[in-house]
């Protein structure tokens, strides 16, 4: 398309007739919506559609609700170069997110696509772990809130991705690379402000005690979970000592902290959030729910 | 003179990347296979990051150039498995980033936790003497780096 169109960037965009898809001018256009075009659909032999198509729903949770909070550090960020990698690292699990909630729609009998289910659910539909919806806090928080994440999901992901269900599995391997990459940057920045000044230290122990409390979910299976033979407590040992191995390595202490309670037993995984999940997600939703339908 | 029609998989080979054209799609590794069957066709694509937004820009360059050398029917398919990997790139493909000055990809295998040091030459200067600036660029693929040498800022293709 380019090529035609070297006189003026913003012809080539206003031009009616793009091609034969006509509408897909633009990557953000919506001629081209599936994440999972033409990807086989059918749940594998002896798993349950709905078991599955659960799991993914939460998984699909998790990097949605993280995407949204790491993309709030846009024009906030401490430096240009954090901004632009914040981004990236929320574009990754957004796109994560976008396989994983289609997958969801596809298995669960409803036909909801990825946008019917980040639009259009209630905090309460929401399977999210509630480490993800709390807010950002300073860069430390946010630091010590992804090394959290990244280090059991990069765990996880090494897992499913020879899980018996092609898509979980291929998202798991696409994924287990991006992750590892996040990692890099959570544990980077925790040794950098940890073994900075005495100031930034303090932070940043502040953001790991902050955000300890929330570890424990992703280590609690829901029942869906085991049925799909992913068992999250066997993440704990090796998460925990990776995690210990960052944080004594930045000259800061593992906190002790016990788990977030739950209440009634319930967590995020059962609908169960804070109410920073019902905040984030009134900015998510108000432009769709705004303009029901509307595309450009 | 004998002119043999292209091949839909040439046809599909030759669409330049929308974020990296002086590369095609068969150089980056993202056109896995073409499927000819008389007037239909059918090409797999395999996205590059997870959240890559020009997969839905790729998919209609295909087809569009696909339908304007003559197949009627022409279906676009994603392939996850096995996932894109900047190995996939071919050798033509990394000669044209260097040349374009941004640094191809240098090395395969997971990213470990600790410390990794990575010999890039500069690919304004060739000087072994760089340094990263920040392991996100502007797009997910690339990182910045800069030469000590030449003191040239460049872009570098992440392994993945």
């Amino acid at each position: 398309m380019s090529d035609n169109h070297g006189d003026h960037v913003y012809l080539s965009l206003a031009e009616a007739d793009h091609g034969p898809e006509g509408e897909a001018r633009w990557a953000y256009g919506t001629g081209f919506a599936d994440p999972l075009l033409g990807v086989d659909r059918a749940a594998p032999a002896g798993v349950d559609a709905a078991d599955l198509a659960a799991y993914c729903l939460m998984l699909g949770d998790d990097t949605l609700i993280l995407a949204q909070r790491l993309i709030e550090w846009c024009t906030r960020a401490p430096e240009l170069e954090e901004e632009v990698a914040l981004a990236n690292l929320g574009l990754d699990l957004l796109g994560q997110a976008r396989q994983l909630l289609t997958r969801a729609g596809q298995l669960d009998g409803t036909e909801r696509t990825e946008d019917d289910l980040a639009y259009w659910r209630e905090a309460h539909e929401f399977r999210n772990v509630r480490l993800v919806e709390v807010p950002n806090g300073d860069f430390g928080h946010t630091v010590a809130r992804l090394l959290l994440f990244a280090t059991a999901r990069h765990a996880l992901y090494e897992r499913l991705s020879t899980h018996v269900d092609p898509v979980l599995a291929a998202v798991a391997a696409r994924g287990v690379k991006e992750l590892a990459y996040h990692r890099e940057y959570a544990a980077a920045w925790t040794l950098r402000l940890g073994d900075g000044t005495a100031y930034s230290a303090e932070r940043m122990q502040a953001g790991l005690e902050a955000v300890w409390p929330l570890l424990d979910e992703l280590f609690t299976a829901d029942q869906a979970e085991l049925r799909l033979g992913v068992d999250p407590g066997g993440l704990r040992e090796p998460v925990l000592a990776e995690l210990t191995e960052v944080i004594t390595g930045a000259g800061l202490t593992v906190p002790q902290a016990a788990p977030m309670a739950r209440v009634g037993g319930r967590a995020g995984r059962d609908g169960v959030h804070t109410e920073a999940l019902g905040l984030l997600l009134a900015e998510l939703q108000v432009v769709a729910r705004a303009h029901p339908g509307a595309s450009w | 003179m004998v002119t043999t029609a292209p091949s839909a998989w040439e046809v599909a080979a030759a669409v330049p990347d929308p974020e990296l054209p002086m590369l095609t799609l068969a150089e980056l590794g993202v056109l896995a296979e073409v499927a000819e069957e008389g007037p239909a066709v059918t090409a797999w694509l395999t996205p590059t990051y997870s959240g890559c937004p020009a997969v839905a820009e790729m998919a209609a360059d295909v087809a569009g150039r696909l339908r304007a050398a003559g197949w009627a029917q022409v279906e676009i398919r994603l392939r996850l498995d096995p996932p894109w990997s900047t190995d996939l790139i071919t050798e033509a493909g990394k000669r044209k980033l260097a040349e374009a000055g941004i640094a191809p990809p240098v090395h395969t295998g997971l990213l470990q936790l600790g410390r990794t040091r990575l010999a890039v030459p500069c690919p304004q200067c060739g000087s072994q003497d760089t340094e990263e600036l920040s392991r996100f660029g502007s797009t997910s693929c690339k990182a910045l780096w800069r030469c000590r040498e030449c003191r040239e800022p460049f872009e570098r293709i992440k392994e993945i």
